[in-house]
């Protein structure tokens, strides 16, 4: 006599209903399984109340229906109306114990199994921000954060809703097996009789769901691509009038889809339908059987009444049980890539774990000795670099794209380790410095401006928590962004849309360039960037970068001629090495590869 | 009721298939009804009677029943799940078709990862609705109303005593309904926030590290996650106190037949059978409320998918083909006439990008449009092909306005180059030959040399077969923009338009592409959009574009002494020229 189970929440969530549960399956189920128990050790004391409280309820759940059939035997057939009251009210009471105990461990569970999901969620976010700068490009964001929270969810919808019912169901089921061996052993082997063709169903059902569903799967990763691939690239789809090939290619994946879909829904719902048949079948087996003991008089009309019923709440847990099984393989699989990206290793301090040594003030003298680096093993992309750039010298980094120049930056900043060589600051070699302390020195302004969802005001002040507002202005000034932003609709508390899509390139820009003025850094790393700033724009850049740079060793990834010519060194990369190096004037006058790079601009030109 | 409305048209090509698997349902129903019937006889004319015959007659019957019920809910099944997929087949379809025919304007509305999910989340939603619909979602109705007048047969004393406690669950479950709906939404708006923080410390992974700001968005992201999961217990708690509630209902249910029932059985006015019989349907009629609860979700969230999507579907393509549209023949040459153009991106504030735009290109002409960023070059070039429809004044093509031909045979004579070169996975041969399906492999080759790109593929391991990844993973920007002019020159396009697709393409690389094209381009008219001067030099004619006007036109030796904005950005691009204070050669 129980009601089924709720499924609230996310609606549509894998292993619902409609059964559109992704069969992903985790590797190791049995340790994924194990390591996310782990998460819920905080609260074992709780826990151990919530299966206390299972095991009273499901047992005050079997009290019920043997109540009833006690009443209909002992009191209805014989006319006993005080006797009626008396285990009416006894069934009242069972009835409001079995469900208060249920209230209990549910109100209870729910606290455990969402602080236990509060911890994993932190956890995965304190992981990830100890990655290394390698894994968030290898990974790009969408799919990485689409990927986070699929799984994660999965997980919730398992977690919060079902280990309860789980542990309900199955307890369940084994009383109920045991109360009809207790009353009455004929019957209690008569329906087990039931048990295994139930179970051979649902196995035979499982086996081409599982088939099916891996198909159904397999075509919709292939539908999904088509889909992606042209919705993306839908310009280019209609600028080469290939509509038509397009939509051919998507109709026949389609077509697959709904083939497979066919298939594998099938039988996955199959199952409802058939344990309902089934539990009817239940019920006759017990009815018809039931009553021939009772002719001989062997059970009476009571028992078969408390059989009838105890057989309806047979099936409800099987029923539960085969919906549970879809969420808590996509629960097991998400947790699984969860704890991969747990188990991705941090970026560490090296050799500073221990034995770090401060950095305190920094002039600023920074050396690379025989640097040698590649990406992947076996490939170099610098190699053999030395270089000096002396305390507040400005130093240009010039030579065609996948030079190297950024990967430079990428080891200074230490989000790479050098393969081989030395990194120093004021001697100091940077792998003996703490990557906090040594990033805190350090000012970047990329070339993608990356600002947050928030204010103005707050965007600049994340460059240094603790400023006031009129620090974050007089930085603006310094950056010559504070006339645009007081133009903005509500000036610095203009809120910036999603990838600050309301303000431009150049204007991004000078916010960047704010906030690293705020932070006040030892070092300077810039990455001009030009190809989407305009020319004005960039004449507006250019000055408060200069300012930027004033009294601070700089390193400038250089695109524009006049930063070149100011540089007190330009240095000039191809192929991983410094080619040439020397002032702008120096470079052109030895008429080789920087004359080569700088002249070829104008070519066939006489001015 | 709309969106209700627009499921049932698709719907409707499976109405047959829905018809037979409610009839279905239906005799699944009554099946299901007549069990506790046929157990009350066998307890009350069997038993009470000591008929054997009885017992054993109706045991088989009711096995009888049972086999039916299963072939009937096997073939149920089938179909239910054949319209089901049907309309999720062909939901898909229609959203795709229309995404197909959109134009540029639509696509700049729409992001594409929201298309995708229209395209899958969204259809998955609509297909549970469908199948619930047809499977649980008519099956628990019918069966309450079923049980009810069943029960109102067996003792329609009993039944009034039910009516109250059928009330009242009801009303207990729109109570919870009501209750939980605005503390879904919480969750979710703040479930939104975690995944923000989430997301912005992915995307800004680079900047939060350069700044060692991990203890401050490790504060930020504890706070979202707290308030997250407070909220989410709330909502839990409530739905852990609803399912006792409505199992006690339920189980009170039971004790009052037993209590009531069993006094009137006790004065003759019931049998024992009748009273077994009572609990089975007081069990069938509470069951499906439950279950309709549960189900009400999945109903919520395929609505609201239907809703969405209906945007879609309701949306019209900016740009459509006028009724009498003909074709512009491909052998007419492709002069480009600009007569009075304005244009302004349509639902935004009335701003104009582009404003009388004025001029004339001729075949085999290279015109050169220069300017800031937003300054409206991309958008003048797009105008051609017609992407968007001018607001004001002609555009015309070959001496026909564009609104008066098909927008295909424009195209047709159009190779379009845009900013960010697009590629599809396949073969870089593939690619390159996208816009000509069946050119020849000499062409291929030829449009890649030209384009400066052959020399790149020649040295890939497996030349033109090899594998573009990806959104063109494996290839620098520069070498995806020449494979992008690859592909517009293979179409051998009348009028070629290079929206600044070579700023990713070194100086030198850039210089042999041009010097490639003029040998090559004869009656081509070429349009050049760009932001460096350098690219621009050599054109027939340079417009220079400010805030969507022409400010400068003629040649680049013209502008120079005629324009200062034009003299203005070739100094801060070029300053100072090529003698630098006598350091030339």
């Amino acid at each position: 006599m129980n009601a089924p189970p709720m499924r609230p929440g996310g609606a549509g969530g894998a292993g619902g209903p409609g059964g559109f549960g992704n069969i992903a399956r985790a590797k190791d189920p049995r340790g994924t399984l194990a390591r996310l128990a782990s998460y819920f050790s905080d609260f074992r004391g709780r826990l151990y109340v919530v299966g206390a409280c299972i095991v009273v309820y499901t047992m005050l759940g079997l009290v019920g229906p043997y109540l009833m059939g006690v009443a209909l035997d002992r009191f209805i057939a014989r006319g006993d109306g005080d006797g009626l009251v008396r285990i009416a009210l006894l069934m009242v009471a069972a009835f409001v114990a079995n469900n208060a105990f249920q209230a209990v461990s549910s109100w209870l569970m729910a606290g455990i199994s969402q602080r236990a999901l509060k911890k994993l969620r932190r956890g995965l976010f304190e992981h990830l921000q100890t990655l290394p700068m390698e894994f968030f490009e290898r990974h790009p964001s969408g799919e990485l954060m689409s990927r986070l929270t699929n799984d994660i969810d999965a997980v919730n919808q398992a977690v919060a809703q079902n280990i309860t019912s789980l542990l309900a169901s199955v307890l369940t089921m084994i009383g109920i097996l045991i109360a009809m061996f207790v009353l009455d052993v004929w019957l209690a082997l008569a329906s087990l009789l039931v048990v295994p063709i139930m179970m051979g169903f649902t196995r035979w059902v499982a086996v081409f769901t599982r088939k099916g569903f891996k198909e159904l799967q397999k075509n919709l990763g292939q539908l999904n691509g088509v889909m992606e691939e042209s919705i993306a690239g839908q310009k280019i789809v209609t600028v080469f009038q290939r509509n038509e090939s397009v939509i051919r290619a998507f109709r026949a994946e389609n077509e697959k889809v709904y083939r497979a879909g066919v298939y594998a829904n099938t039988y996955a719902l199959l199952l409802m339908p058939l344990v309902t048949v089934l539990g009817n079948l239940f019920v006759i087996v017990l009815a018809g059987l039931g009553g021939w003991l009772a002719l001989e008089g062997l059970v009476s009309v009571g028992l078969i009444a408390t059989f009838i019923n105890y057989g309806q709440n047979f099936v409800q847990p099987l029923r539960m049980l085969s919906n549970l099984y879809n969420t808590l393989q996509a629960a097991l699989a998400g947790a699984e890539r969860v704890f991969e990206i747990l188990d991705t290793p941090s970026e560490t301090d090296g050799a500073a774990e221990q034995s770090a040594k401060a950095l305190p003030v920094v002039r600023g003298d920074v050396r690379f000795d025989q640097v040698t680096f590649g990406y992947r093993p076996g490939t170099t992309v610098i190699t053999d670099m030395s270089l000096e750039a002396k305390p507040g010298q400005m130093v240009a980094l010039v030579g065609p794209t996948g030079a190297g120049k950024t990967t430079i930056i990428n080891l200074l900043t230490r989000f790479y380790e050098i393969g081989s060589g030395t990194i120093s600051i004021d001697g100091t070699d940077i792998r003996d410095l703490k990557k906090a302390d040594l990033r805190r020195k350090l000012g970047l302004v990329l070339q993608d401006t990356y600002l947050f969802g928030d204010t103005v005001m707050e965007n600049i002040r994340y460059g240094r928590l603790d400023a006031s507002d009129d620090d974050v202005v007089t930085a603006a000034k310094m950056a010559d962004a504070d006339h645009f932003i007081r133009q903005l609709p509500s000036g610095y508390h203009t809120v910036l849309s999603e990838r600050a899509g309301n303000l431009s390139q150049g204007q991004r820009q000078l916010l960047a360039i704010a906030r690293t003025l705020l932070a006040e850094p030892s070092i300077l790393i810039l990455d001009e960037a030009t190809s989407s700033v305009d020319t004005r724009t960039e004449a507006r850049i250019q000055k408060s970068l200069l300012r930027l740079m004033e009294g601070r060793t700089s390193f400038v990834i250089a695109h524009r001629l006049s930063t070149i010519r100011d540089a007190d060194q330009v240095l000039v990369i191809d192929g991983g090495r410094i080619v040439e190096r020397g002032t702008h004037h120096e470079l052109l006058a030895r008429h080789g590869f920087y004359h080569q790079l700088y002249t070829s601009q104008f070519k066939g030109q006489e001015l | 009721m709309r969106d209700i409305r627009r499921l049932l048209g698709f719907v409707r090509p499976y109405t047959r298939l829905a018809v037979v698997a409610l009839v279905m349902l239906t005799a699944l129903v009554v099946m299901d009804l007549a069990i506790p019937r046929l157990i009350q006889r066998i307890i009350d004319e069997g038993i009470a009677k000591r008929d054997r015959g009885v017992v054993v007659q109706t045991a088989l019957v009711m096995l009888a029943i049972s086999a039916v019920s299963t072939i009937v809910a096997i073939a149920n099944n089938g179909f239910s799940v054949r319209v089901g997929e049907g309309v999720a087949r062909d939901l898909r379809e229609a959203l795709f078709l229309k995404i197909q025919r959109y134009s540029f304007g639509n696509l700049d509305r729409q992001k594409t990862g929201q298309l995708l999910v229209r395209l899958t989340s969204d259809v998955a939603a609509v297909k549970a609705l469908t199948q619930i619909s047809l499977r649980i979602g008519t099956r628990a109705p019918l069966l309450m109303l079923g049980s009810l007048v069943l029960m109102f047969t067996t003792s329609r004393r009993l039944a009034l005593t039910m009516l109250p406690l059928l009330v009242l669950t009801t009303l207990l479950i729109a109570f919870f309904v009501v209750r939980m709906e605005p503390l879904f939404r919480l969750v979710q708006q703040k479930l939104d926030v975690v995944n923000n923080v989430l997301q912005e410390n992915i995307a800004g992974a680079r900047l939060v590290k350069g700044l060692v700001r991990a203890d401050y968005e490790g504060e930020r992201f504890e706070s979202a996650n707290e308030q997250m999961t407070a909220r989410s217990i709330k909502v839990m708690r409530l739905m852990a106190m609803m399912q006792p509630a409505l199992t006690m209902c339920i189980n009170a249910g039971v004790v009052i037949v037993i209590a009531v029932g069993g006094a009137q059985s006790i004065h003759g006015e019931l049998t024992l059978g009748q009273i077994v019989a009572f609990t089975n349907y007081l069990l069938t009629t509470m069951t499906p409320l439950v279950m309709m609860t549960m189900l009400s979700n999945t109903w919520a969230a395929g609505l609201a998918s239907l809703r969405r999507m209906a945007e879609i579907l309701d949306s019209v393509p900016d740009v459509v083909d006028a009724a009498g549209a003909v074709a512009v023949p491909a052998s007419a040459p492709a002069d480009v006439t600009f007569d009075g153009v304005s244009f302004k991106y349509s639902g935004e504030r009335s701003e104009h990008v582009l404003c009388d735009i004025d001029f004339e290109a001729a075949p085999g002409k290279t015109i050169a449009i220069l300017g800031s960023t937003g300054a409206g070059k991309s958008t003048l070039v797009s105008l051609i092909p017609r992407f968007y429809d001018v607001s004001k004044g002609r555009l015309l093509v070959a001496w026909r306005d564009v609104r008066d031909v098909t927008q295909a045979s424009l195209v047709a004579k159009v190779g379009f180059v845009p900013q960010e070169s697009v590629l599809f996975s396949g073969t870089v041969r593939d690619n390159i030959r996208y816009g000509r399906p069946e050119a020849s492999e000499a062409d291929v080759v030829r449009a890649a040399t030209i384009a400066q790109a052959h020399e790149f593929i020649a040295k890939m391991k497996d030349g033109y077969d090899s594998r573009i990844e990806q959104r063109g993973a494996n290839l620098s920007g520069g070498q995806k923009q020449r494979i992008a002019i690859a592909r517009a020159l293979l179409v051998e396009p009348q009028i070629l338009i290079l929206d600044d697709s070579t700023s990713a393409v070194d100086v030198e690389t850039e210089t042999k592409i041009q010097n490639a094209l003029k040998e090559t381009r004869s009656e081509r008219t070429t349009f050049v959009v760009a932001q460096r001067i350098s690219t621009v030099l050599e054109a027939d004619t340079i417009l220079v574009l400010d805030k969507g006007r022409i400010v400068a036109e003629g040649t680049h030796r013209e502008l120079m002494t005629q324009s200062p904005v034009y003299r203005e950005i070739y100094d801060s691009q070029l300053g100072g020229g090529l003698a630098p204070e006598g350091d030339a050669p």
